[in-house]
């Protein structure tokens, strides 16, 4: 780590941002960061779930951010903190719509990161990724550091559909390899150790089929976690507002009654038709799996409630089916709205 | 468009050298340190090796580490290649290499380069002082890329020190490596990881591989070349180095210390006073908190060190120390052992191997110049380095004097530390001793048992038959007799080479200070599953133009049995030349 501080040293000092005088038994930006990091350990272990993860101290009593998944389900789950402290942790809170949980664990004085104190870093930045991949790391190892560069600051949502994800704010996507098992929950930080985004799940681009190395900027995840940590959430199963896609149809507007949206995906089988529908008119059925709209391929009731909540009147859908073992083209047009 | 004036251009000429330092222009520190990165890697490049079966198949990365061509690279690149390999370097040029020794446990192996004997050959750093974040490079051949074997060079950063990783299905495991996001891949196996100055810090051999398939997720491992310099020797000895354990298991408990959780009571750290339930407290100097830093730990060292050991006991309420050094016992019986090993792929970054095995002529049986850097020998990889290795260990016995006339009863005799008279008489049929009040007489021969050895010494007069024997017939003095690697003596001294002898049942170690080849001492097992005599030897003195070792301290068991200091030597005057010549 030394290497890379002096060099952090020498590269500021030339832009004369920070003073010579810097103590060398002083924690580097590196190992400051660590303590302030815990490793998780709950449940998974079976069926290709990993059972660990990573997550970062946001207050000095106790309170622990992390990425909200399966690892989390027991009422208590195991947090190492750097020192090599095993504690009990239980989670108060989470916002599944931004990934995030918040833990709880009995301590105090612990070195954390101020939410509030966070910074922001643009495309082309250089950053430092914190996380457990692998589970490389034990008790009081610290967990892997990878190197990175800002590949964008992106919206997940510009690639609408394509990811199983309901999160729909501003990313960071890195060129580090952060998509890991146990990444999920450790963080960005700037070159200098300055907390910067949590790393997010191991989320796939189910149209490419490629992973993604992407953070969520503390920006996005500060009210929410102080919310959260005081009591006052309270827990929104709605999109939030500003964030919220149009939703200007439902199938039920074109004839289609889809069968019920049980699962997190559900397939798009059609359940039944609106006698006299245009749907019912272009000999649409029930039991025709929906497969593509306008060319892009719904996995889900969900995706597809998203795909036409955008149309605009008089937007013409091509509609894909699966009938048995053939498949259909049909064509319907938006119709016209009430206005209310 | 281009008809540009000619004036215009001159003006661009003239203007472009003065307005050196646009908006983008480079700091000249970092413009330096890039000109500085890219000559450490030229420098380092020529130094790393594409390693290829002898009919080039299979394809792994290795890197030289001395002149005369020794290259480390992984075992599981070697394996299966057979004793000969191709080697190309960065200059495009291939070389014939030989395989010295492997060490199936931490993955390496050490092969040799023919046919120069000023290869370049990059410096070895010291992974200790690594440190997270630290920036490295890995060079090497992944994917087989570089036809002209020119390496490819991937930079990164250190993202963990002190690393277990278990082993996956082997005996393959690596301990305490490095992490690095210095993206390695398939081909990469074998190759050097490097610090910024262009020195060996690494052998990178293992990735972590999840759902991407063989290729590089941003976790790579290198064994430390810490780890390798243990077993530096040991490779250079042309046989199959094992690595060590302790003869007792331990866990974490709820408090999160390590405590001993089985332990074998025929092993050497039960006898230096270890027992269940122990918490371990530091080893090697190391201070230790969890299972995988005591693993961290035995992993780097070969069998036979000895190293320190600090451990707590709780006795009636009260907590005492002890600080131990303890001899390492193998870890793997011979037999575990081989150039084949592990039937099952270690799951690291190798390229599938040419499995047209059968079709691979032996290219020593085509090149007589290279069938004399192979020896075949049962217990050995290539013996040809074992002789080589011993007669180096062995170049300070001739300044000793010639001893291999001498035949008949030497006498020695002096005083111990304490004042007491001695007297030892060699002879062939058995070995005698006087030790102030006390006779003491040990026959020997084939099939002879320790019948009369002072008590408390573990074997002396029986382990110096094995000195006598030594000087006077040398490697043809025992049934088996050969180089091991080097150690620190005793767990804290300077560096010795190590000489394994056996005859009949008895076992003894011989060690030589590896820079002046002087003789250090000796341990004797008269069984396996004893502790050995250790003597230890300081200065010398002149007997009649032979030189014996003034001071030979004995010691057992951690006790020290006797001291004794030489004051005379009487050789057989039948056939000593030296005495004939005097008396001229």
């Amino acid at each position: 780590m030394k290497h890379l501080f002096r060099c952090s040293i020498v590269i500021l000092v030339v832009c004369g941002i920070m003073p010579l005088a810097s103590a060398q038994d002083e924690l580097s930006p590196i190992e400051e960061v660590q303590t302030r990091l815990v490793k998780i350990f709950g449940a998974g272990g079976v069926g290709g779930l990993h059972s660990y993860s990573t997550g970062f101290i946001i207050s000095p009593d106790g309170y622990v951010a992390t990425v909200w998944s399966h690892v989390l389900d027991p009422d208590v789950v195991t947090v190492v903190l750097g020192n090599g402290r095993k504690l009990d942790g239980r989670v108060v809170g989470a916002e599944p719509q931004l990934h995030l949980a918040i833990l709880k664990v009995d301590a105090e004085d612990l070195p954390y990161f101020d939410l509030d104190d966070a910074a922001t870093a643009g495309t082309g930045q250089r950053v430092l990724a914190f996380g457990n991949m692998y589970k490389v790391a034990t008790g009081d190892e610290p967990v892997s550091v990878m190197q990175g560069v800002i590949a964008a600051k992106t919206k997940l949502r510009a690639r609408r559909g394509a990811f199983e994800v309901p999160f729909d704010g501003p990313v960071y996507v890195v060129d580090a390899i952060t998509n890991n098992p146990g990444m999920g929950g450790g963080v960005l930080t700037t070159r200098d150790g300055r907390l910067l985004a949590m790393i997010g799940k191991e989320l796939r681009n189910a149209e490419t089929n490629t992973w993604i190395n992407y953070a969520i900027p503390v920006d996005e995840l500060a009210d929410i976690a102080h919310q959260i940590k005081t009591g006052t959430f309270r827990r929104n199963d709605t999109p939030r507002d500003r964030k919220a896609p149009p939703q200007n149809y439902r199938a039920i507007d074109f004839g289609i009654v889809l069968i019920p949206d049980v699962l997190n995906r559900t397939p798009a089988y059609i359940d039944g038709l609106l006698p006299g529908s245009d749907a019912a008119k272009q000999d649409l059925r029930p039991d025709d799996l929906l497969l593509f709209i306008n060319g892009e391929l719904i996995q889900s009731c969900k995706e597809l409630q998203s795909e036409l909540g955008r149309q605009e009147e008089g937007d013409v859908v091509q509609l894909v089916v699966r009938r048995g073992d053939s498949l259909v083209s049909v064509e319907l047009e938006a119709p016209e709205k009430d206005e209310p | 468009m281009l008809n540009i004036p000619t004036s215009l251009i001159a003006a661009m000429l003239i203007i472009a050298p003065i307005s050196a330092a646009p908006a983008h222009a480079v700091e000249p520190t970092v413009a330096q340190a890039e000109q500085h990165r890219v000559e450490v890697m030229a420098r380092a490049a020529s130094t790393v090796v594409a390693v290829f079966g002898a009919e080039g198949a299979g394809g792994g990365s290795g890197v030289l580490i001395t002149p005369d061509g020794y290259a480390l690279t992984n075992f599981h690149v070697v394996q299966g290649a057979g004793n000969f390999m191709k080697c190309g370097l960065a200059d495009g040029v291939l070389y014939d290499a030989v395989i010295v020794s492997i060490d199936p446990t931490g993955d390496v192996a050490l092969i040799k380069l023919l046919g120069r004997d000023d290869f370049p050959a990059a410096p070895l750093g010291n992974s200790d002082l690594l440190h997270q974040g630290d920036p490295v490079f890995a060079m090497g051949n992944p994917f087989l890329l570089a036809t002209d074997f020119h390496p490819t060079a991937t930079f990164g950063i250190v993202s963990g020190i002190h690393r277990y990783q278990y082993p996956s299905g082997t005996i393959l495991e690596y301990t305490d490596c490095i992490q690095t996001d210095a993206s390695i891949n398939p081909g990469n196996s074998g190759g050097p990881l490097f610090n910024t100055a262009g020195e060996v810090v690494g052998i990178n051999g293992r990735i972590s591989l999840d759902k991407r398939g063989r290729v590089n997720v941003g976790a790579g491992y290198a064994i430390s070349i810490n780890q390798i310099k243990h077993f530096m020797d040991h490779l250079r000895s042309g046989r199959i180095v094992d690595h060590a354990t302790l003869g007792a298991i331990v866990s974490t408990n709820q408090d999160g210390a390590v405590m001993v959780d089985n332990i074998l009571d025929d092993s050497p750290v039960f006898r230096r006073g270890l027992r269940l339930d122990d918490e371990i407290v530091s080893f090697a100097g190391r201070p230790i908190r969890s299972v995988n830093q005591f693993k961290n730990i035995l992993g780097i060292y070969p069998k036979g060190w000895k190293l320190p050991l600090a451990f707590r006991r709780e006795v009636d309420g009260n907590i005492e120390t002890h600080e131990i050094i303890v001899r390492l016992e193998a870890l793997h019986r011979s037999s575990e052992l081989t150039l084949g090993g592990p039937a099952k792929k270690p799951r690291g970054p190798q390229l599938p191997k040419n499995k047209r095995k059968d079709q691979q002529p032996d290219p020593a049986k085509t090149s007589p110049e290279l069938a004399k850097y192979y020896q075949k020998k049962p217990g050995f990889l290539n013996y040809y380095f074992n002789e080589l290795e011993r007669d180096r260990a062995l170049r300070g016995l001739p300044e000793l004097g010639d001893f291999s006339g001498v035949k008949g009863r030497w006498i020695v005799t002096g005083k111990t530390e304490t004042g007491e008279d001695f007297r030892i008489v060699f002879a062939s049929t058995g070995m005698g001793m006087l030790l102030g009040e006390n006779a003491y007489l040990q026959p020997l021969g084939e099939d002879v048992v320790t019948i009369d050895e002072p008590p408390g010494s573990g074997g002396l007069l029986a382990g110096l038959n094995h000195l006598r024997r030594l000087l006077t017939l040398g490697p043809s003095g025992f049934s088996e007799f050969f180089y091991v690697g080097s150690t620190p003596l005793d767990g804290v001294g300077e560096r010795v080479d190590i000489v394994e002898a056996e005859l009949n049942a008895e076992r003894s170690l011989w060690y030589f200070h590896k820079s002046t080849g002087e003789l250090a001492g000796f341990d004797f097992w008269i069984h396996d599953d004893a502790d050995p005599c250790e003597v230890r030897f300081s200065g010398t003195r002149e007997f009649r133009g032979r030189m014996l070792p003034a001071q030979w301290t004995v010691k057992h068991a951690d006790k020290i049995f006797v001291t004794l200091n030489i004051d005379n030597c009487e050789f057989p005057t039948s056939d000593d030349e030296t005495v004939k010549e005097a008396g001229r």
